[in-house]
C-alpha cells in the first residue's frame, strides 16, 4: 500500500507554513506562490484545511497529456512530471479536477506535488502535526468512521432518543 | 538574503512611490523592522513635528526573519511619530500581512506627505499604484478589506484605518487581516492625517536565504523544538487568556481603572468562561506554532458577531477595568475595536477614567448623554461606539484619558504614562513593571520590557525595587533587538538570542555575537529615547500616575504596596550611561555608534 498524505484539518491552526517550506524544498526560495501545497482558510465558521496531489490511481492529468509526461509510478504511488518530456501544453491542468497540477511560467512546465520523493517537507514543518505521511490504510479511516460516529452519537445524546 | 532588500517610499503629495535599496551598514546596526524604523524616522522627521501632520512619516517595517519558516516571524512593526504621546510609537502586529510585503520584495514600506483625497496604495511586487479610495473611506475596517481584495487581488493582504482612524482619534490603531491589530499610541491617526485608508500587496517574488541549507536546518530544529515546548502548548490551548487567572492571583489586574488589583468577578471574564462560551477554535498568524489567536462568535440577544479575541489585555481593559463582569459585552467591546480601528487596551482603559470620573462627579449624565458607571456592559459598549465615531462625548473620549480627563483639571485621573494608557499588568504588585512603564519610549507598556517571569514566577521578588533598574534595563533592550527580527514575543525563551544569532546569520549573512546582538538591542533603545529627547522629553516624563506613587494598593497579595519610583529611576539611568536628568551620556551615544 503506498502513503499518501493525510490532512487533519481539525489539527490545522491555518499558519501555511507547509506552503512556505513547499517552496523553499522545491524552488530554493521562500516563496508560498510556487508552493505545491495549499491551505484553504475559511473565515466564519472556521475551517483550515491543506490541499495537495491525491495521486490519483487513474490520473486525470496523465490520461490527458498528449506527450506522455505523466505517469504513477506503481511502486510509490506517486505521479511525476517528467519534465524532458512535458511541453507546457497545459492539458493536465485543465482535466485534473483538484487543481492539483500548476503550469509554472518560469520553467514552462508542469508542476505538481511528488511527495519529496517520500519524505515531504510540509510534514517535516507542520508544527501541529495537522498533516502526515502514512499508509493509506493505517488507521485513518477507521479514525474517520470513529469521528463519524462520535458525532452521530452526541446527535442521538442530545435528541434525548436513548 | 532573508531582507527582500528594498525600501519601498511612497510619497502621497507628490504621488510617487520608488524602491530604493536597503542600507547594509544601518540594517546591521538596527536589524530590522522597529530598529530600522526607529533610525530611518530619526533621521528623517524633526521630532517636533506635528504628528498629523504632513510632515510626519509612517513606516511599515517587517524584520529580517518575517515570512521565513522560523516559528513564530510573523511580525511587522508601525513606526512613526504618535499623536497619543509626541514620543515615538512602534506598534507591533503579525498575521498575513507582514510576510506578504517581503514576498513582495519589501521590507519596509515609508509614506510620507498627504494625499489631498482618500488613497490606498496597492503593491504588486514592483508595480506600485496609489488608487482613489473615496468610496470606501467611512467604512469598517473589515468592509473597506472585502472592497480591497475584490478590487485587486484574492490573495492580496491588506492592512488598514477604520472610522476611528480617519477622524484621528488618538487611540485608533492598523489592522490587518482583519483581526491584527498595531494596535497602540494612535498609530492609524497618522494614517488618516495622511488620507491614507489601505496598503494592500501581493508577493510573488520570494526570498533567498544567505545559506539555505544551514537556514533551513536551523529553522526545522527550531520549529520542531517550539512545537512541543511547553510554553507554546499552554498558548496554543488558552491564548493570553490565562493571564486573568495569573494576574488576580498576584494581585496585579488592574481594577476599576487601578483602584486595586483584584477584581472580585474575575471568573466571569477568565479563561474557562471565555472558551466556554464565545471560543470556536484557535488560529496562528504565518508560520506560528504557537496559534495564540482565539477565534470567537458571539449570538445572544444582545451581541452578534465573529471575529477574534479577547485577548488578555483586553480582558483587562474592557473587563478589570471597567469592573464588567460580562463576557459577551467585553467580546463586542472587542469587535467593536478591531471593526473600528481603535487600540483595545486605550480604548478600555479611557471608558474606565470616564467611569471613575462620572461616579466622582467631574462629569455630569447631561454631559456624557448618559449614566457611566463603573460595571455597566451597556454604557461600555455605547460609548465605545461613540468614541471610535467621534460622537457626542465620544468625540473627548477619543482624545484618549489623558486628554479627556485634563479638560476637567483631573488629568490624575488618567491611568497613563506620556499619554499612553497602562497595560494589564498592575505595577503596585510588580515594582519592575511600573519602572517599565516608567521609562518606556513610546509611553506605558507591558511588551517592550516584561518582566513577568522573572518577577512573578522567577527568582526575584516582585515587591522589592532592588535588583530591578538592571532588570528592566536588560529586559528593554533584549525586545528592542527581538522585535526587530520579525521575531513574535510570545516565543521569546522558546527561541534563544543565540538562536536568533545563528538564523540571522544563516539568512542574512550577517554575524552577530551574543554581545554585538545585545548592543543592537540596546543602540535601537537609546536612539527611540533621543528622538524623544528631540520631541521635547526630559526625565519629569519619566513618571507613573499618581495613584500608584501615593496610594497604596487597598487589598490582595500587594496590598498597602506603591511604587517606589524614586528608590529606582536613578539606578536604572545609571545603569544606561544616561545623566541624572536621564538623557543618554556623549560617551554612551560614541560607544553605540549613535550620532
Amino acid at each position: 500500500m503506498s502513503k499518501i498524505l493525510w490532512m487533519h484539518p481539525d489539527k490545522c491552526t491555518g499558519c501555511k507554513l507547509c506552503e512556505v517550506a513547499c517552496s523553499f524544498k522545491k524552488y530554493d526560495e521562500i516563496n508560498p506562490s510556487k508552493s505545491r501545497i495549499s491551505t484553504v482558510i475559511y473565515e466564519s465558521p472556521p475551517f483550515y484545511v491543506a490541499m495537495a496531489c491525491p495521486q490519483c490511481d487513474d490520473p486525470w492529468c496523465a490520461n490527458a497529456c498528449p506527450s506522455a509526461a505523466l505517469e504513477k509510478n506503481p511502486e510509490d504511488g506517486i505521479v511525476r512530471v517528467n519534465e524532458d518530456r512535458c511541453v507546457g501544453c497545459k492539458m493536465c491542468v485543465l482535466a485534473c479536477p483538484f487543481g492539483a497540477i500548476e503550469y509554472a511560467p518560469e520553467e514552462k512546465i508542469a508542476v505538481k506535488c511528488d511527495y519529496c520523493e517520500g519524505q515531504p517537507e510540509c510534514v517535516e514543518f507542520c508544527p501541529t502535526a495537522a498533516l502526515e505521511f502514512k499508509d493509506a490504510d493505517e488507521g485513518g479511516a477507521g479514525q474517520k468512521k470513529r469521528s463519524l460516529a462520535d458525532t452521530l452519537r452526541k446527535a442521538y445524546m442530545e435528541g434525548g432518543s436513548l | 538574503m532573508a531582507y527582500a532588500g528594498n525600501i519601498l517610499r511612497v510619497n502621497l503629495s507628490t504621488g510617487q512611490a520608488a524602491s530604493e535599496e536597503l542600507d547594509g551598514k544601518k540594517a546591521y546596526d538596527y536589524i530590522g523592522g522597529r530598529g530600522l524604523a526607529a533610525k530611518i524616522l530619526y533621521d528623517e522627521i524633526d521630532p517636533k513635528t506635528d504628528p498629523l501632520g504632513a510632515d510626519n512619516k509612517i513606516l511599515f517595517a517587517t524584520g529580517p526573519l518575517t515570512g521565513t519558516p522560523v516559528p513564530a516571524a510573523s511580525r511587522y512593526m508601525v513606526v512613526t511619530k504618535s499623536p497619543l504621546t509626541g514620543a515615538i510609537a512602534c506598534s507591533n502586529s503579525g498575521g498575513f500581512f507582514p510576510a506578504e510585503l517581503k514576498y513582495a520584495g519589501y521590507d519596509i514600506v515609508l509614506v510620507e506627505g498627504k494625499a489631498a483625497e482618500p488613497v490606498y496604495i496597492w503593491i504588486k511586487n514592483g508595480e506600485v499604484e496609489i488608487r482613489p479610495a473615496k468610496d470606501i473611506w467611512g467604512k469598517t475596517t473589515h468592509e473597506a478589506e472585502d472592497i480591497i481584495i475584490a478590487e485587486t487581488d484574492p490573495d492580496a493582504k491588506v492592512c488598514s484605518i477604520g472610522p476611528a482612524g480617519e477622524t484621528m482619534v488618538r487611540i485608533a490603531c492598523v489592522i490587518n487581516d482583519k483581526h491584527r491589530s498595531a494596535g497602540r499610541s494612535g498609530v492609524g491617526a497618522v494614517m488618516g492625517s495622511k488620507n491614507l485608508k489601505a496598503i494592500a500587496v501581493r508577493g510573488t517574488v520570494g526570498l533567498k536565504p544567505a545559506d539555505s541549507e544551514a537556514f533551513r536546518a536551523e529553522c526545522l530544529r527550531l520549529v520542531k523544538h517550539a512545537s512541543n515546548h511547553p510554553a507554546v502548548l499552554a498558548l496554543r490551548a488558552n491564548g493570553t487568556t490565562n493571564g486573568v487567572n495569573i494576574a488576580n492571583k498576584f494581585g496585579v489586574f488592574p481594577t476599576r481603572n487601578y483602584k486595586s488589583g483584584v477584581f472580585e468577578k474575575y471568573q466571569e471574564i477568565g479563561p474557562e468562561k471565555l472558551h466556554r462560551t464565545v471560543f470556536v477554535r484557535a488560529r496562528a498568524c504565518a508560520g506560528c506554532p504557537v496559534a495564540c489567536k482565539r477565534v470567537t462568535r458571539l449570538d445572544t440577544d444582545k451581541y452578534q458577531g465573529a471575529g477574534e479575541g479577547p485577548e488578555y489585555e483586553t480582558l483587562y481593559s474592557f473587563g478589570g477595568m471597567t469592573g464588567v463582569d460580562d463576557i459577551y459585552a467585553v467580546t463586542k467591546a472587542n469587535y467593536i475595536c478591531n471593526e473600528l480601528g481603535m487600540d483595545t487596551i486605550s480604548a478600555g482603559a479611557t471608558i474606565a477614567c470616564a467611569m471613575e470620573m462620572f461616579e466622582e462627579g467631574h462629569i455630569s449624565e447631561e454631559q456624557v448623554g448618559r449614566s457611566l458607571n463603573f460595571g455597566d456592559p451597556e454604557a461600555m459598549v455605547e460609548m465605545l461606539e461613540k468614541m471610535g465615531r467621534r460622537e457626542g462625548f465620544g468625540d473627548l473620549m477619543a482624545e484618549g484619558s489623558f486628554r479627556m480627563a485634563e479638560e476637567f483639571g483631573v488629568s490624575h485621573l488618567s491611568i497613563s504614562v506620556k499619554g499612553q494608557e497602562l497595560a494589564g499588568w498592575g505595577t503596585r504588585g510588580f515594582k519592575g513593571m511600573g519602572l517599565n512603564y516608567a521609562t518606556g519610549n513610546r509611553g506605558a507598556c507591558h511588551t517592550k520590557g516584561n518582566t513577568m517571569g522573572m518577577e512573578l514566577f522567577g527568582k526575584m521578588d516582585a515587591l522589592a525595587t532592588e535588583g530591578k533598574p538592571q532588570l528592566i534595563a536588560g529586559a528593554q533592550d533584549a525586545t528592542a533587538a527581538l522585535d526587530s527580527t520579525g521575531l513574535c514575543l510570545f516565543i521569546n525563551g522558546v527561541i534563544k538570542p543565540k538562536d536568533v544569532i545563528s538564523l540571522l546569520k544563516t539568512g542574512t549573512g550577517n554575524e552577530y555575537d551574543e554581545e554585538s546582538y545585545a548592543r543592537a538591542g540596546s543602540r535601537i533603545w537609546n536612539i527611540e529615547r533621543m528622538f524623544n529627547i528631540g520631541a521635547g522629553f526630559t526625565a519629569d516624563d519619566d513618571t507613573l500616575p499618581r495613584r500608584l506613587l501615593e496610594e497604596p494598593m487597598p487589598e490582595g497579595p500587594g496590598q498597602g504596596q506603591v511604587v517606589e519610583l524614586d528608590a529606582m529611576l536613578p539606578e536604572y539611568y545609571q545603569q544606561r550611561g544616561w545623566d541624572a536628568k536621564g538623557k543618554p551620556t556623549k560617551e554612551k551615544l560614541k560607544e553605540l555608534g549613535i550620532s
